[in-house]
């Protein structure tokens, strides 16, 4: 993994194909699209120019599910995205170098690509002490993650803990591990959040940027709208039970074998916005509704502290003992209705007192 | 400027003079104001009736009712319940801005529910004397043509800021389904700026729902109570749009 710029022409040369070849491709590429006589020759000239994005992939408070969700992909195969598409040119966790040769690498990447890197973020700095609770390279991650990020061109935020804080950022989140969004401020961050992300999600994100030379358009929490504009609920397969009034009550009725909606089991689905119902996972086999389970909404904002999985309404904590809007709901209309019947009743009560009186003062 | 009215000097009121009232020995003329116009009153009843509809589908969509048995072709419950909701919640928002903009144009009993006179001294004081009388501290109500203070602070808190809260958590709720390129959400779409999870903005609505259910036991008690007590019309008021002084 060198830091010098590499051009897509000297990749497709590195595997084999003649110069002859590359011509041949480039015509019949003009060709087929329909393009003039000169296009072939733009095209050939863009690939021979054209460098491939240099990427540096690091890791902070994290699990390494995105990365491991990320090795997994199928369209395009991760080893096509990782060796062919961008120039990969540091992971700490998968790549050869080590100690101060892998810090080397970072230092020359600033100073080479200034400004034209992406800088992929697995996981997140944690605040407290000082960033002391993630310390890579000697150095709090926090240090690092600023240093890199000064001189990149964008952001990627792999995953839940990126984007929102995940289960590190969970209640009471002793070490304040923080989103990348709230430490760095000045420059473009595309949230891919999912704990992990869909594999597919991944590449597609670095695909789009490598082919267009641009960001992907994001919606309003800077998420790739192509993947995250939709709930998991618009496009379930399960969603004509659901509209039908077709529930599974229990895990083990006769509904969840027909598989019915999982609404009342607690599903996230309807606010959580993700491909899984359209991608899927593992190369399109499956996604948790269709395995019988609900969405647990992983790719929201604090998904951990959103009370049980298995609940429809909401745990409100800030009512002391942990109620859903319901309870409170109830207990509240109840008190109202308990005053109003107290208050008439004594309203009752002085009005045939004063009554008498007045009967009394007649006569 | 609260539309305090002097109560009679004879404010004990003459049971025997009412009784032959009843039988037709005297006539009495009786003080009529005219207080809520045409807009007002169907805009209330409008709105009353709306969300009267909303409380119970938006109730059966967070608690669906038990499932339904056949082909799930061969039913659409759920589809029911959330067309009703959605369709009475448009009708609440449009009939809201009518009333919204009947507070612009209409008498100045109109503009009451909408803003609270709250820099003004005499509005305070109002509301303790109003207070007092609920507290059963004041043996006589004062008379107001429109709505006394403590019952404007309701109605601007219970149904101006309520309602428009669950008109905005409800569009921006309904801009999920309708997606990120809706007007709903291109309105809306700034609830979420607050609440990022849209979860937490089905919780919150949820729970306005039931500050409303609040505010509908305490209104309809007060206006009964009111009617009764206060010696002045109030629920045939918001028919006729008259106010009717019984002393």
């Amino acid at each position: 993994m060198g830091a010098a710029m590499e051009t897509f022409y000297s990749v497709i040369r590195r595997q084999g194909i003649t110069r002859r070849s590359f011509h041949k491709f480039c015509s019949l590429t003009a060709t087929s699209l329909g393009l003039e006589p000169l296009a072939a020759d733009r095209i050939a000239n863009a690939l021979e120019t054209k460098p491939r994005v240099p990427v540096i992939w690091m890791h902070g408070l994290e699990c390494t599910c995105c990365s491991e969700s990320f090795i997994r992909s199928a369209h395009p195969l991760a080893k096509d995205a990782v060796l062919s598409m961008i120039s990969l040119d540091y992971d700490d966790t998968i790549m050869a170098a080590a100690g101060h040769q892998a810090e080397a690498i970072l230092k020359e990447t600033r100073a080479k690509h200034k400004g034209q890197y992406i800088l992929a973020v697995e996981g997140n700095p944690p605040l407290n002490e000082g960033g002391m609770f993630c310390i890579d390279g000697g150095k709090p991650f926090l240090e690092k993650l600023k240093m890199m990020a000064d001189d990149a061109m964008a952001i990627i935020a792999w995953g839940a803990c990126a984007s929102w804080g995940c289960v590190q950022a969970a209640k009471p989140n002793p070490t304040q591990a923080t989103p990348i969004d709230k430490v760095i401020t000045n420059k473009p961050i595309i949230k891919v959040p999912g704990c992990p992300p869909i594999a597919e999600v991944m590449t597609g994100v670095i695909t789009f940027i490598t082919t267009f030379g641009k960001l992907p358009e994001l919606d309003r929490h800077g998420r790739p709208k192509m993947f995250y504009s939709q709930r998991i609920h618009d496009k379930c397969y399960r969603r004509s039970h659901f509209d039908a009034g077709q529930f599974v009550e229990e895990w083990d009725d006769e509904a969840a074998r027909k598989g019915y909606c999982l609404y009342k089991m607690g599903c996230k689905g309807p606010t959580t916005y993700n491909a899984c119902s359209t991608v899927r996972w593992n190369g399109g086999v499956s996604f948790p509704i269709q395995s019988g389970h609900g969405c647990i909404g992983c790719s929201e904002d604090g998904f951990w502290d959103k009370g049980s999985f298995y609940d429809r309404l909401t745990n409100i904590k800030q009512f002391g003992i942990e109620k859903n809007a319901d309870q409170i709901g109830v207990a509240a209309a109840a008190a109202v209705g308990a005053a109003v019947a107290v208050h008439a009743a004594m309203t009752a009560v002085k009005r045939l007192a004063s009554k008498r009186a007045d009967a009394n003062q007649d006569r | 400027m609260m539309d305090a009215v002097e109560r009679p000097a004879a404010s004990e009121p003459d049971l025997a003079a009412i009784a032959a009232d009843a039988v037709g020995g005297h006539a009495i003329g009786r003080p009529t104001v005219y207080v809520y116009e045409a807009p007002v009153r169907i805009c209330h009843w409008v709105n009353a009736f709306s969300i009267v509809a909303l409380m119970v589908t938006g109730y059966l969509i967070g608690m669906p009712l038990p499932s339904v048995e056949g082909e799930a072709s061969a039913n659409f419950v759920m589809g029911y319940i959330r067309f009703a909701h959605f369709a009475a919640g448009q009708v609440l928002a449009v009939f809201f801005i009518t009333r919204v903009f009947w507070a612009f144009v209409g008498n100045h009993h109109s503009r009451q529910i909408f803003y609270l006179p709250a820099h003004r001294k005499q509005f305070w004081r109002e509301i303790l004397d109003e207070i007092r009388w609920y507290a059963f501290l004041e043996h006589e109500p004062k008379m107001y043509v429109g709505h006394n203070p403590l019952a404007r602070a309701g109605m601007f808190t219970g149904f101006t800021l309520f309602v428009a809260y669950m008109i905005i958590t409800g569009f921006a709720l309904y801009s999920e389904g309708s997606g990120i390129d809706s007007w709903q959400h291109k309105l809306f779409g700034w609830v979420f700026a607050i609440w990022p999870n849209s979860q937490d903005v089905h919780t919150w609505h949820h729970l306005g729902m039931w500050a409303l259910v609040a505010f509908v036991i305490v209104h309809i008690y007060a206006a009964i109570r009111e009617d009764i007590m206060s010696r002045q019309s109030v629920i045939s008021s918001m028919v006729s749009g008259e106010r009717q002084f019984r002393d």
